[in-house]
């Protein structure tokens, strides 16, 4: 115990500390804690539940047309604002600004959430392969349909508001910063505290096998829809960070991008490791690091290493890599080994 | 928003004539979703992308002088070949594991093929000119290219020549045989991986022959596979696996659907409204069946 926080103590100063220590890379460790937040959330249906979603980039992508829209709906009309594109009739004041941005987080996270609360119950009847085709499709579909509305800018994009002029570049990479760090802390506390009750196990035992589970007296859909929700809730809040960050919202291209986002959001936490705390983080942050890496020396060949790393991933690494330290040190996890049973084991494979 | 269709009601049947030959097409491809779902219970979501690239082969034997309509023969030969090479690579690596890692699987080869196609073809939405010309009927009032009977017409000639190839021959008596049971079927002596090999090339011919047809009557973008693997898909859920005469109603179903969605909401939600629908109608199968306390599987 003693161990855990002086490691949590270690990381969060780390994290407070890292845009000084790196300075030129603000912008990428953001998009990092984003992605750590996205991952994250997604493992509590993937991983922890066992109902893998291809639809959080729905909350997502929600989360980010809300942030932007209440952000600039809030001083001034928002029809003009997406009509205008890029040319700026209107400026925040850098008070107008931070007050969008809170009170547009706050709502790119609740949104969502209710969202879950109300299509959870019809879409996470579903189970297997249909509930992954039916998420992928409601992704599809709300990338497809926001494109054609015109108020948030239709298919020409949805400028967000440009940082107010307090601080020049510097100011506005920190602020994006901490506030995704922000996120990335208020995520993994709040997971952490629920994988700390009971309701892990009640994820674990719809995973393992849904029907006992229901026969033991839990009833399933009520925590499947509250996991959801929280999932929601989160990737809501990340997908707004990240709107501000990017500063530039496309329908299918940056909000439901269900080809990158959603895709990675999978990977992240497969590759780290389903159902583990730990896992998508440390999964986030080698894809995150790979990906950056493959963009600037392959560019233009970024996707087809894509879809090879899914390809590789799923295939020759589907317990990524906390499965793997598993494997390979039970003791640090706290499993006693037999190691006369174990060999059995292997030998028997 | 415009409300055409209820003025005018010529513009009811050409929609529902373009839907109906347009639903025939689906129906190809999603009897190809529905052979493979049943016989190695893989959904496969790079299906989408083996049309767009059987595609491209009749849009470039267009290119060369030759006649598109020829595609119909060379690229399903073309894509019998890519599909059995995608088997080996990729696919019996993953045809006895959980559903989702072949979902993600076959994901990663969407993105794959996707981007390769970029590459070499561009970005540029094409279509390979037939010169069929166009048939008028009642006084002009519909207009109906040719390009689209013929592919009505071709689609139909190969589903039932697989159909009685399925029936007659020893591959497709193999198949058959594996679909119902793999463990039997190598018990007599079948050899399951070769069937495997030979579903997912037979797949990828007949997402061969409908990606020509539909270079020829409709156009064809790299990015363009996704939603036709939503649509075979979605046939195949409505009309339930081996049910062949299903997946032909519910194809033409969908795009009577499709081209109402279009004249109703405009072009821009055509796409959306497809993806909305599989949600839908996954949804109400749901509630239907948890009335029986029953779930889809």
């Amino acid at each position: 115990m003693n161990r855990n926080i002086i490691l949590y103590a270690a990381i969060l100063i780390f994290g407070l500390a890292a845009p000084f220590i790196f300075p030129a890379f603000k912008v990428q460790l953001s998009i990092l804690c984003v992605l750590i937040v996205l991952a994250t959330t997604w493992n509590i249906q993937g991983g922890e539940m066992g109902y893998n979603t291809f639809g959080n980039i729905l909350f997502y992508g929600l989360g980010m047309y809300l942030c932007a829209s209440v952000q600039v709906g809030m001083f001034f009309p928002l029809a003009e604002w997406t009509e205008s594109g890029g040319e700026k009739t209107f400026v925040h004041t850098p008070a107008q600004f931070f007050q969008g941005m809170a009170v547009g987080l706050v709502v790119a996270a609740v949104v969502p959430t209710i969202v879950a609360g109300l299509i959870g119950y019809a879409i996470l009847g579903l189970r297997g392969h249909y509930f992954a085709i039916c998420t992928l499709g409601l992704g599809v579909a709300a990338g497809e349909i926001s494109g054609g509305i015109e108020i948030i800018g239709a298919g020409q994009g949805f400028t967000t508001p440009p940082f107010p002029n307090v601080g020049g570049l510097e100011a506005r990479g920190e602020f994006f910063y901490f506030l995704s760090f922000g996120a990335l802390v208020l995520t993994f506390i709040a997971v952490r505290a629920i994988y700390s009750t009971r309701f892990r196990l009640i994820l674990n035992a719809i995973r393992d096998n849904e029907d006992k589970a229901e026969a033991m007296g839990i009833e399933t859909m009520k925590y499947k829809i509250i996991g959801w929700m929280v999932s929601a809730f989160f990737c809501g809040l990340a997908g707004g960070i990240m709107g501000g960050l990017v500063g530039y919202i496309d329908s299918t291209d940056v909000a439901f991008d269900g080809r990158e986002m959603g895709v990675f959001m999978v990977l992240m936490a497969i590759l780290g490791g389903k159902g583990t705390l730990w896992g998508p983080v440390i999964g986030a942050t080698v894809f995150h690091i790979f990906k950056e890496g493959f963009w600037t020396f392959f560019l233009g060949w970024q996707y087809v290493a894509l879809g090879v790393l899914i390809v590789v991933i799923v295939i020759y690494f589907p317990e990524g890599i906390m499965g793997w330290l598993r494997e390979k040190y039970p003791e640090r996890f706290g499993e006693v080994v037999d190691e006369a049973d174990r060999k059995a084991q292997v030998e028997l494979k | 928003m415009d409300f055409m269709v209820f003025q005018y009601p010529m513009i009811t049947v050409q929609a529902c004539l373009d839907g109906i030959l347009l639903g025939i097409l689906f129906a190809l491809i999603a009897y190809g979703m529905a052979l493979q779902w049943g016989v190695m219970n893989i959904i496969n979501i790079a299906q989408g992308d083996l049309v767009i690239l059987g595609g491209y082969i009749a849009y470039f034997m267009y290119l060369y002088g030759i006649h598109p309509a020829w595609g119909v023969i060379v690229s399903p030969i073309i894509m019998y070949f890519v599909g059995v090479g995608i088997y080996k690579l990729v696919i019996n690596k993953v045809v006895d594991r959980d559903l989702f890692i072949s979902i993600l699987a076959t994901f990663g080869i969407s993105i794959l093929f996707m981007q390769l196609m970029n590459f070499a073809f561009g970005a540029d939405v094409v279509l390979a000119n037939s010169g069929y010309g166009t048939t008028f009927l009642f006084d002009s009032a519909v207009v109906l290219p040719n390009s689209k009977i013929f592919s009505a017409f071709v689609s139909i000639v190969f589903a039932i020549g697989l159909v009685i190839y399925m029936k007659k021959s020893k591959l497709g008596r193999a198949i058959r045989a594996t679909a119902q049971n793999a463990r039997a079927a190598k018990i007599l002596g079948v050899d399951t991986e070769k069937v495997y090999a030979a579903t997912f090339g037979l797949n990828a011919a007949l997402c061969g022959v409908a990606g020509a047809l539909i270079s020829i009557t409709f156009t064809i973008h790299p990015y363009m596979g996704l939603p036709y693997t939503i649509r075979s898909f979605m046939i195949v859920i409505v009309a339930g696996l081996g049910n062949l005469p299903g997946v032909a109603m519910s194809g033409m179903g969908l795009g009577v659907f499709e081209e109402f969605a279009d004249y109703i909401l405009g072009t821009e939600f055509r796409i959306g409204s497809v993806f909305l629908l599989l949600v839908l109608i996954l949804v109400y199968r749901r509630f239907k069946l948890s009335r029986k306390r029953e779930y889809l599987k």
